[in-house]
């Protein structure tokens, strides 16, 4: 699986940080981050909580602003301007913890809002993408009902499904399944397994440690606003080389 | 379950219980007597004081309504008809029906002309409040404000319909320009209304007479058509500026920003009655010399800059009841500003404030009758001075002031059915 993984990956850079640092008020939560990320690639963000990485992603699509250093997304260059910006969120999708759906649409129109006004598509051509989408998640018959009709695992394949209908470049989530119930929470793994199956650039804040032995083709371990280790899954899982790294994992696979 | 397994604590259902109907105790009239009427020795104690009270109050008053007299012409003449009994005199209400509704010099031979405002208003008003009429329905809605105008107003055509060509063409030249940024094309439009008013105002002063109707001017104005007038114009303005308002106060531009609190808290921090004085007597000092700004507008700014402070920090509070997520959502689909507030902010920030909103707008209706104290006409005020200052109905009090409460009572409440109403319609949840 990894060694298939590996191949998909192309050369093409989709996200590169360079120095970037973040401060909330007077507290450094991302200290000088330097990360590359090729087109296909499929990483997983671990961590204790408040080590920065939902911090690190947000940043990836503006939602939260860095103050120094620099973020290219897929050879825009991020900055305060709010063409580029809307650029790269156009490109980027995000899906949410808490999945973070329009309550007051339909499902179907969820999945249309942004392709028909941010892409400018038809709306006929925007449903029928949106139904292709809903029938990759498994919920095409649910188009009609509202986001509080279904259940928080259909909720967030269907904020995946929303992600996808803008034909993003990258993925992003941020710990997409750390609000649902365990029984839901295989269902939207696997949605997000067969997303990386088909050579889809992500990035993943989880603890869902099996996914990333899965699909991930490499794994970054974060404390304190810094990337302390990253190594492909084998490798961090089975050899692990910084002693907090050793003692987040024996604390997460301990039991 | 065989006595075999009596000892054993596994258990397995094998058939499902069938639901079954409750109790007959628990249903019915019976049922509902019981728990609301007479649950306890008190309770049923107060349902029969109760019961006595409505009593006594529909035995006096029903008389009063069923020896009404309705077709006397003053109030000599109502209590000799009556001779000692109780009664009302209703035919106040019919002898100045006209005065009730018109105030008492628009031109009587014109009632027409605001009577069909008023049912076009319906008309007009419909697709807003009914969202499943024909969406073509709000073309009419669109046109209505400067049709009633002419309506109401009089005089030629051409003014309205300079009005509306203004806009219309300023909306085109806003969209034409808007890829050059939103500031600039605002301005451009902006200027170009202001073209074609002063142009279409040269052509209406030239041609008074194109497609007129007799010109009835404000002062003129008066009983309840004046709350209407004020109540849908102030209401239809406030809700705009109101949103603005709220929008411009959560704006990360601080002046734009400042603006809007400094506004807001100034105008709620202010009596409505203090700024109907200042509009009656002060305003004018801020126009230059020559303009001579009709009353009713400067009535109409005033409530309408009271509501709309009013309105805005209603929809404030149901902006901030929003979740995060749902800015960060839009956000993160590549939504720009205004298109994250239109179709994903609002929309569900207005459905929360609906009840603070159907609030305010029901005070200010109510309140349009404070105009009367700037010797406006209109309902309270005709009730108040040519009504029971006239020497016929001098002392009619009760029938007078009983229909003021009641056509209020009419327009406010069916106000608040319709928000009720509304709000079930636009229930997500759980259905």
């Amino acid at each position: 699986m990894a060694e298939q993984a590996q191949m998909q990956v192309s050369d093409e850079v989709a996200i590169a940080i360079e120095n970037m640092n973040k401060w909330f008020g007077s507290f450094h939560v991302l200290r000088d981050i330097n990360l590359t990320v090729n087109q296909g690639e499929r990483i997983v963000i671990a961590g204790p909580s408040g080590s920065g990485k939902s911090t690190l992603i947000r940043c990836i699509n503006a939602l939260e602003e860095h103050q120094k250093g620099r973020i290219v997304v897929d050879g825009t260059l991020l900055s305060s301007d709010l063409k580029n910006i809307d650029k790269i969120r156009s490109e980027v999708g995000m899906v949410f913890q808490h999945f973070n759906l329009f309550p007051h649409l339909t499902i179907l129109e969820n999945c249309t809002l942004a392709p028909i006004w941010v892409r400018k598509i038809p709306k006929k051509e925007a449903e029928e993408t949106a139904m292709h989408f809903l029938e990759k998640v498994k919920i095409p018959e649910q188009a009609d009902k509202y986001p509080g009709q279904l259940s928080g695992g259909q909720q967030q394949r269907v904020a995946i499904a929303r992600s996808l209908c803008m034909r993003p470049r990258i993925m992003l989530f941020d710990e997409p399944t750390s609000a649902l119930d365990p029984e839901m929470i295989k269902e939207v793994l696997d949605t997000m397994v067969s997303l990386a199956e088909e050579g889809m650039t992500m990035l993943c804040v989880t603890h869902e440690m099996g996914f990333a032995r899965q699909v991930a083709n490499r794994v970054i371990f974060m404390d304190q606003g810094q990337i302390v280790e990253q190594n492909e899954p084998e490798e961090f899982f089975n050899n692990p080389q910084s002693d907090r790294t050793k003692l987040f994992l024996s604390q997460i696979l301990g039991h | 379950m065989s006595d075999t397994h009596a000892q054993s604590v596994a258990f397995v259902r094998d058939t499902m219980l069938p639901e079954q109907a409750p109790p007959v105790s628990e249903a019915g009239v019976v049922k509902w007597m019981r728990e609301n009427l007479f649950p306890g020795p008190v309770n049923a104690l107060l349902t029969i004081l109760a019961i006595y009270f409505v009593y006594k109050i529909v035995a006096g008053a029903l008389p009063w309504f069923w020896n009404g007299v309705w077709t006397t012409s003053s109030l000599a003449e109502c209590r000799e008809v009556l001779n000692g009994a109780t009664g009302g005199c209703f035919s106040v209400l019919t002898e100045r029906w006209n005065q009730l509704l018109f105030g008492f010099k628009y031109p009587s031979e014109q009632y027409w002309r605001p009577l069909s405002a008023f049912i076009l208003l319906v008309v007009a008003v419909a697709p807003v409040l009914f969202f499943s009429l024909p969406r073509k329905m709000l073309i009419f809605t669109g046109l209505y404000p400067f049709l009633a105008y002419w309506l109401i107003w009089g005089g030629t055509i051409l003014a309205p319909l300079f009005g509306l060509i203004g806009l219309v063409v300023a909306f085109m030249v806003f969209r034409r320009v808007e890829g050059r940024g939103f500031a600039t094309a605002a301005l451009a439009g902006l200027v170009t209304a202001v073209v074609v008013w002063w142009l279409g105002g040269l052509l209406a002063a030239a041609l008074p007479g194109a497609l007129a109707l007799d010109p009835v001017p404000s002062r003129d104005m008066g009983g309840f058509m004046l709350n209407m007038i004020l109540g849908t114009v102030c209401v239809s303005l406030s809700l705009p500026i109101g949103i603005l308002l709220a929008l411009g106060r959560q704006s990360h531009m601080p002046i734009i920003k400042w603006i809007c609190v400094v506004f807001i808290e100034f105008i709620r921090g202010v009596p409505l009655i203090t700024l109907l004085f200042v509009a009656n007597v002060v305003l004018s000092y801020f126009f230059p010399p020559e303009t001579n700004l009709d009353l009713i507008i400067r009535v109409i700014i005033m409530i309408t800059a009271f509501a709309s402070a009013y309105i805005a920090e209603v929809i404030r509070g149901g902006l901030a009841a929003l979740p995060r997520g749902q800015y960060e959502a839009a956000d993160s689909l590549g939504l720009d500003y205004a298109q994250s507030m239109r179709l994903i902010i609002l929309p569900q920030a207005l459905k929360i404030s609906i009840p603070g909103i159907v609030n305010v707008a029901v005070g200010l209706f109510k309140d349009t009758t404070l105009v009367s104290v700037i010797s406006m006409f209109d309902l309270v005020g005709m009730i108040r001075g040519p009504i029971l200052a006239s020497t016929e109905w001098n002392g009619v009090y009760w029938e007078l002031w009983g229909f003021a409460v009641v056509t209020f009572f009419v327009v406010c409440y069916g106000i608040s059915q319709y928000s009720q109403w509304l709000e079930r319609q636009l229930q997500r949840d759980h259905h």
